[in-house]
């Protein structure tokens, strides 16, 4: 039957029947592409041959204009002149816009309404947005806006999170989580031990940087091609700058080159700029950021100090623990709220703390507003908890892993974390004893110590740590998400829905998930670009959530389809819905078999619909901030890896010379793209810990904005030995799609074995009699000061 | 730019004379994607840090976006673009997909196109060397192992040493 057949408008009432097209032979088998097998990137083909678009790749319309920002260059300062008049005189010049020209709000935050899109009569970072030129071509926008001739006057600037907190300076309330009467618990311990551990920032070096291309509609509306994680946020600040209503804004994303939580609220600047900009002109605008600007002008991951006490017994088992967190959030809220509170629910990481208070405060600096980042907070929160171990271990002389075994939480249940939610999923124990064995832990550890006796410049280190990381996000109302999913006459399905692509495999898993249920060929579900306008108010795609919220919002659009073909084939045959089975790319009724697209058409001959929403809430998660307990995780994650290192302590150089990791993804929609993620998100928090390191001068300037002075991990940096498996046990107790677990960032969490195992390493240089004081990230500089200083006190000449 | 001086120049780009009207000042990079609208190299830093606008000058890796447009002029150009042959991807390209070598994919064609560079400059190595060779090509997704493995797959093992 062709396709002209049934769009034909024949006679009335002349429909003959359908004829059937032959069930292919393989169809026998199953599906190609369904949920839990290694299918490929839904992009490889177009990855390898350059055919990827991005939304730089996005062919230009005719008359598009190139916008640079110009920013500031003092960190806290009130601007008291400001001259655009050279600006608007320099060739190829087509607009100016400050902040004046913003027919709305000029606010692109995503919740304070503290991030001016221009800053107004203060800056209060250096790189912070002041003016924005639109011209022919981004180079006469950039030599243009160096023409302007800007007066300020320097006010006092708070750089650090220690001259934040001499000041007193807390950007939002304090928040604090207690369970039992931990000072009472460490006051009753048998020992106790108290420390400071500081780790720094990271930027996100997504290697596509911020883009926005905005092309101007009828009337108020604009569509904005944004490279964001967000869309629905780029929508809603598009909207709320220009002062028209969301509606009049559509934003669309087909995937981003990385995004690792860097492109969840920063997007909204460009986007709102380029908007803007094609609004004012009429003409489409595009604004590239260049690398250095962006490394400048974006948020990056939060460093903090965190200060621990912590109270034991003989064997290593934590009685109480205090931990104080101090977020450097800079100069205005953006998600930082949301990031300290998730520092603190991982501040007990996999361990039962019995008693604990966590306390954080959340600091104003005049530095750039910081942001996601792969973690979100936890990663800070969970390194503090390790450093605890670890110091209790050699306090005790014990071998860390009994006591990070000592305290693990139980299997059965029954503990409780700090902010009241009880574990009841906990495998963490089963894991590392897997992974104990399996990596060899316990002979290598003695292998270390061996060759450290015998080696004088050389020293190994080796640890074994576990991650346990919750899932959901902790604002309880984002855990939804929408889908939309069409069936075509053909048999072919178009699906949608609002997570977006940055390379983590959220399109292919989702897709997966659809052509499971319709139990088709995944090449027959056609994987389309995110867009406000089909599926609305989306929460970002961050939190690690993607799959599990978009898998369940697509899996409820395609069963609702499924169940009306099904209600349809019942009463057309007159058979119990339960003898409608669908089979591999057929469907069996009753006796018969038909295939997937021939009863497609009889639906739709017989006027069913074959289109459908989707949605999808995640079930029983709260939590109340008056009394800092709940159950703001659906789940938890679990992982452990064992990192061996060596350092040089000559020159305090260090590397990573074989990493074993056991992670649990429940049971993987896809161990291809799972296994990837594992690994990337190692290599990134390895970076995070070792190389990359941040840093401002004394004005405030960020002077680390370039790959040549801010060391990202190359392939020479990848541990020559990594040996990755997924957990074969694993399963998600709780009921998500297909009972898999969420895999984007536990795994970066997995590095911190690699910094524990650097502190091992700095003990043996001490001769394990002084313990290491090091602080993140483990730079050659500070492994060769924190060797120094450990062998100073340990007596050494 | 304003106050460059425009050339017209012939590149031969991926086996084709491309005759372009750039300024003294654009970079090759620039001309593929902007003036001749081969937008698979892809720009990441734009400081020769990254990698990711890796072609091929003569058989030689470059990376293009510190390498002026009328560099190339009379040379030949291969972009990712034109290594597929008849329709059939080149064996690093098929190497790359089999091996799951990518991530968010930014990375990708000039990960590949300096690998080909490697194969083009008859390079063959250990391990080791392979991973110096291509330590210049970041990948921010750290997709690294599958990277190596796929043009370990291609390149041509080292005979004996
Ligand atoms: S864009 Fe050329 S090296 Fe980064
Ligand atoms: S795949 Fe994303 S940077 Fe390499």
């Amino acid at each position: 039957m062709s396709e002209t057949r049934i769009q034909d408008r024949g006679e009335a009432e002349t429909l003959r029947d359908v004829p059937h097209h032959k069930l292919a032979a393989a169809a026998d088998k199953a599906i190609r592409g369904g949920v839990a097998r290694p299918v490929a990137h839904d992009s490889a083909a177009r990855h390898v041959t350059g055919a990827a678009v991005y939304v730089d790749d996005i062919p230009e319309l005719p008359g598009t204009l190139h916008l640079h920002v110009a920013t500031s260059s003092r960190a806290h300062a009130r601007v008291a002149a400001i001259d655009l008049a050279p600006v608007r005189a320099a060739p190829g010049v087509v607009a100016v816009l400050s902040a004046g020209d913003i027919p709305g709000e000029n606010d692109c935050s995503p919740v304070f309404h503290d991030d001016p899109v221009f800053a107004e009569g203060e800056v209060q970072y250096a790189g912070q947005s002041l003016f924005a030129v639109a011209a022919v071509t981004r180079e006469a926008a950039r030599a243009a806006a160096a023409l302007a001739r800007i007066e300020y006057e320097d006010l006092p600037a708070l750089l650090t999170v220690d001259d934040a907190l001499a000041a007193d300076a807390d950007l939002l309330p304090p928040h604090e989580m207690r369970l039992g009467d931990p000072e009472a618990a460490i006051a009753a311990a048998p020992r106790r031990l108290a420390g400071t551990i500081r780790v720094g920032g990271q930027d996100h070096f997504y290697l596509e940087g911020q883009i926005a291309y905005a092309v101007p509609g009828e009337g108020e509306d604009v569509l904005v091609h944004s490279s964001t994680q967000h869309p629905s946020e780029v929508q809603h600040t598009v909207a709320k700058v220009l002062g028209v209503a969301d509606h009049a804004v559509t934003v669309e994303v087909r995937r981003m080159g990385g995004g690792f939580g860097g492109k969840e609220s920063q997007p909204a600047l460009f986007a709102a700029i380029a908007a803007l900009a094609a609004k004012k002109t009429g003409r489409p605008a595009k604004l590239r950021v260049d690398r250095d600007d962006d490394m400048v002008m974006t948020g990056k991951r939060h460093d903090f100090r965190i200060d621990w006490e912590v109270g034991f017994d003989g064997s290593g088992r934590i009685a109480g623990a205090v931990f104080r967190q101090a977020a450097r959030c800079g100069y205005s809220a953006d998600l930082s709220g949301g990031i300290a509170d998730r520092a603190m629910f991982h501040a007990d990481n996999a361990y039962d703390l019995r008693a604990a208070r966590i306390h954080s405060r959340r600091l104003k600096t005049h530095t750039v507003s910081n942001t996601a980042f792969r973690g979100f907070g936890g990663p800070q929160g969970m390194i503090a908890t390790e450093r605890v171990l670890d110091a209790v271990a050699f306090a005790l002389g014990r071998d860390p892993l009994d006591v990070r075994r000592a305290n693990f939480y139980p299997p059965g249940g029954g503990a409780v974390t700090p902010y009241h939610q009880e574990v009841t999923d906990s495998v963490v124990s089963e894991m590392v004893e897997e992974l104990e064995r399996s990596s060899g832990y316990r002979a290598r550890r003695q292998a270390v110590r061996a060759f450290n006796a015998g080696s004088p410049i050389l020293k190994k280190g080796i640890s074994l740590t576990p991650v346990k990381f919750g899932i959901s996000f902790t604002a309880t109302h984002l855990n939804q998400a929408g889908a939309l999913v069409h069936v075509y006459k053909d048999g072919s399905v178009h699906l949608n829905h609002g997570g977006t692509e940055m390379g983590q495999g959220l399109f292919v898993k989702v897709a997966q998930v659809v052509a499971e249920v319709f139990q088709i060929d995944l090449d027959r579900v056609k994987i389309t670009a995110t867009t406000t306008a089909k599926v609305p108010n989306t929460s970002a795609t961050a939190a690690s959530s993607g799959s599990d919220l978009n898998g369940m919002a697509a899996k409820a659009a395609a069963e609702a389809i499924r169940g009306r073909l099904v209600a349809f084939a019942a009463a057309k045959y007159r058979l119990p819905e339960d003898r409608i089975v669908f089979l591999p790319n057929r469907v069996r009724i009753g006796n018969e078999e038909m295939s997937f697209p021939d009863l497609v058409q009889e639906a739709y001959l017989n006027q069913v619909s074959l289109s459908s929403t989707g949605f999808y809430a995640t079930p029983g998660i709260h939590y109340d901030r008056e009394t800092a307990s709940g159950k703001p995780f659906f789940y938890y994650a679990y992982g452990a890896a064992v990192s061996e290192v060596a350092i040089d302590t000559l020159t305090g150089e260090n590397r990573v010379l074989r990493v074993d990791i056991l992670h649990d993804v429940g049971r993987s929609l896809n161990p291809a793209i799972d296994l990837g993620q594992i690994e990337g998100g190692f290599i990134q928090g390895l970076g995070w810990l070792t190389t990359e390191e941040l840093w401002w001068d004394e004005a405030g300037r960020l002077r680390t904005h370039a790959p040549s002075t801010y060391k990202i991990p190359t392939a020479n940096d990848r541990p020559d030995d990594m040996r990755i498996a997924i957990w074969s046990k694993g399963e998600n107790r709780a009921e998500t799609v297909f009972r898999s677990k969420a895999v984007g960032e536990p795994p970066l969490m997995l590095a911190l074995s690699a910094f524990s195992a650097i502190v091992d390493a700095v003990a043996a240089a001490a001769d394990y009699r002084a313990f290491p004081d090091l602080d993140a990230p483990a730079t050659p500089e500070r492994v060769l000061a924190a060797v120094e200083d450990a062998r100073r006190r340990a007596g050494f000449a | 730019m304003p106050d460059g001086q425009s050339l017209d120049i012939t590149i031969t780009v991926n086996g084709e004379a491309r005759t372009v009207v750039v300024d003294t000042r654009t970079t090759l990079l620039d001309a593929l994607r902007d003036r001749l609208h081969l937008s698979g190299t892809k720009k990441g830093c734009g400081l020769g840090q990254c990698g990711a606008c890796t072609v091929l000058l003569d058989g030689r890796r470059i990376v293009s976006c510190l390498t002026f447009a009328v560099m190339a002029e009379g040379k030949a150009v291969t972009t990712i673009e034109g290594l597929a042959q008849d329709g059939s991807l080149h064996p690093l390209q098929a190497a790359f997909v089999e091996h799951d070598a990518f991530q968010c994919g930014y990375c990708t064609p000039g990960q590949i196109m300096s690998a080909a560079g490697l194969l083009s400059e008859g390079r063959n190595g250990t391990d080791d060397e392979i991973r110096d060779l291509m330590s210049g090509n970041i990948c921010r997704c750290g997709a690294y192992t599958n990277i190596l493995a796929a043009i370990r797959d291609v390149l041509p093992r080292e005979s004996g040493r």
